[in-house]
């Protein structure tokens, strides 16, 4: 049994607004493993993004804390590398100078110049971008933005990658065959992942645990999901799977029924209608 | 029906040919035209002390005249190096250990001579005013609370005018700026620090507000890095800012060379805003047009000036897309 590697502790944040403190986090929890890949997920604006920016050290929690191999993490730092929603490259470097910038900060005096060259191509070719390694950002197309933003991170050699949506904007081909590329790489290397979705099949797939969270505001974590599935997992023999089928239903059901959260539209309307009539009653009786 | 099809094409195309033609060059043509010929017909009605306003015709043939007194220049200088040489060469021949003399030549500056010297000047000004405003316009950029420091001393130098300021900068540079020797006229200092001091501010403020616009996913990137600050500034902060900077550059310059004829001609700087003033005072009938000359010239050069920025920030940004006008 691996121990404990990442560990956050009645984590709570507060937002400083102008209509006074937001409390955007509480009391959350979680444990996870070295080599462990989890996923969050959660409605939108639940305070997904907002754990992750405290793992990374963007954020400071305001309660509880973040402990990552023994010591508490209180900035961002190069051993938790972040693939950013919107990739967030430097749209004035290559793909290449992309990813060599976390290099040249991680393997500065460990690798020589001609190493760190080796391991950029060898990064880049884990994504499959060996043929646009010296194409700038804005002559390169959205997956393949997601793709150099995955190599940037994974070149540092982080002890735990830390992903935002990262294919929330792809389309459901490229989508697929990013995933997939994802699986192999942490097959492979074996990082911790925290990884950020909307995407149940995804999460499904993907996770070794899904932590679901509840609705903010005050959001906390509301279940964890065990995916005992066998690796490695094939995405066309696991539709059919019952065990399969089984989780993605588990956490549908705590989105849609435990954590409702958009009421139906007609719904809405009937309510209005209601009102509406209400007030029309109170004008004529007045 | 396809023959048709392409005839049509190609009608089009030759059609827009036409638009960009009309639109890039005839416009411009007719418009230069139109002032040319407004200023021809109005120049005459217009009576002064010293004639009537020129035409544009008497104009440019000051110019030929300007050329004219520039060859005549040029010649004397060969001529008197020459006799110069000449001279040392007798000398020698009597007495191999005779002191000769190396004097240089002391003619009038020409219009040319004039030009140059201006652009010299405001090059230097606009340089010592980049060299201060970038980094300082960088570190008050980074930092808020110093930005807050910086702002109202901004804010107040930044409206003041060049007359307002010369007369301080030529007391202080008259007290300071004492050698025997000088490597630089006097006039050329004082010139020099008042298109600095009114040319500083705009790239100051604008790289400033580049800098702190940085966007946020950037600077997060960084932090993730840990980015030490040099890398930073210059990885992430100064691309990002660049557009702006170059703003700012643009706007300094324009400044520059309108606040160095002013400064000329009160410093007696011998560049084109002397040249003006001589002409003003000097009051003879070829006047007027020497002075609408200067001022076409200064216009030119202004102009090409602000191109040269525009060029060197297409070749600087990263952007080569972006649309520079
Ligand atoms: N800097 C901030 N200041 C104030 N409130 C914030 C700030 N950042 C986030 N919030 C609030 O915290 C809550 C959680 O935001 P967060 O971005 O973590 O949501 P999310 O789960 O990532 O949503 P999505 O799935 O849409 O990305 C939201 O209600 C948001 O308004
Ligand atoms: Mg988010």
């Amino acid at each position: 049994m691996s121990q404990i590697h990442l560990e956050l502790t009645r984590v709570g944040i507060e937002f400083p607004t102008p209509k006074g403190p937001f409390c955007a986090l509480q009391n959350v929890d979680l444990k996870i493993k070295k080599g462990e890949f989890v996923s969050l997920i959660g409605h939108s604006g639940c305070g997904k993004s907002t754990v992750l920016n405290i793992v990374a050290g963007l954020y400071q929690a305001t309660t509880g804390g973040v402990v990552l191999n023994g010591r508490e993490v209180n900035e961002p730092g190069p051993e938790r590398a972040v693939v950013f929603q919107n990739h967030s490259l430097l749209p004035w470097l290559t793909a290449y100078e992309n990813v060599e910038l976390g290099v040249k900060r991680v393997f500065r005096g460990k690798k020589t110049r001609a190493e760190m060259r080796e391991w950029i191509e060898h990064n880049l070719e884990l994504v499959h971008m060996t043929h646009a390694i010296h194409k700038r950002p804005d002559e390169l197309s959205g997956g393949m933005k997601q793709r150099v933003g995955i190599a940037r991170a994974l070149a540092m050699e982080p002890q735990v990658l830390l992903m935002d949506e990262p294919f929330g904007a792809l389309d459901a081909l490229t989508r697929a065959h990013l995933q997939d590329s994802l699986m192999e790489i942490q097959n492979e290397l074996g990082n911790t992942v925290i990884m950020i979705t909307h995407d149940v099949d995804e999460a499904v797939l993907l996770s070794d645990r899904i932590v679901m969270m509840t609705n903010g505001p005050a959001a906390t974590v509301g279940e964890i999901l065990d995916v005992t599935l066998e690796r490695p997992r094939n995405r066309l023999e696991l539709a059919d799977n019952v065990e399969y089928n089984h989780y993605r239903s588990a956490v549908l059901r705590f989105l849609y029924e435990k954590q409702k959260k958009i009421e139906s539209i007609d719904a809405k309307r009937a309510e209005k209608q209601l009102d509406k009539d209400a007030a029309g009653k109170a004008k004529s009786v007045a | 029906m396809s023959n048709k099809l392409a005839t049509l094409k190609f009608e089009q195309i030759k059609a827009v040919k036409w638009r960009d033609v009309l639109i890039g060059i005839l416009m411009p043509m007719v418009g230069i035209l139109f002032f040319i010929l407004l200023w021809h017909t109005a120049a005459p009605n217009i009576n002064t002390s010293l004639g009537d306003f020129p035409q544009p015709k008497q104009v440019f043939e000051q110019w030929g005249n300007l050329v004219d007194e520039y060859n005549t220049e040029q010649e004397r200088e060969a001529v008197f190096y020459d006799r110069q040489e000449k001279r040392n060469a007798e000398l020698l021949a009597q007495d191999p250990a005779a002191k000769i003399d190396a004097r240089e030549f002391n003619g009038r500056p020409t219009f040319f001579d004039k030009i140059k010297t201006s652009l010299v000047t405001v090059l230097s000004g606009f340089f010592v005013a980049s060299v201060i405003a970038i980094p300082l316009g960088i570190v008050i950029g980074l930092s808020q609370p110093l930005y807050s420091a910086f702002n109202p001393l901004i804010q107040l130098f930044k409206p003041v005018s060049p007359l307002a300021w010369l007369p301080l900068v030529t007391i202080v540079v008259s007290a300071v700026y004492v050698s025997d020797s000088p490597m630089f006229s006097k006039s050329y200092i004082i010139s020099l620090l008042t298109v600095s001091l009114c040319s500083l501010w705009p790239t100051m403020i604008n790289t400033a507000v580049g800098v702190a616009g940085v966007s946020k996913d950037l600077i997060n990137v960084s932090r993730v890095l840990r980015l030490g600050w040099f890398t930073h500034v210059m990885k992430i902060v100064l691309p990002s800012a660049i557009p702006m900077m170059f703003t700012g550059l643009r706007i300094s310059l324009g400044i520059a060379w309108m606040v160095l004829i002013a400064a000329e001609m009160l410093s007696q700087n011998p560049g084109l805003g002397k040249f003006v003033w001589d002409e003003f005072q000097n009051g003879s009938s070829d006047s007027l047009s020497r002075i609408c000359l200067a001022i076409l010239v200064i216009g030119l050069i202004g102009f090409l000036l602000d191109r040269i920025i525009l060029l060197l920030q297409t070749y600087v940004n990263w952007d080569k897309s972006a649309v520079v006008r």
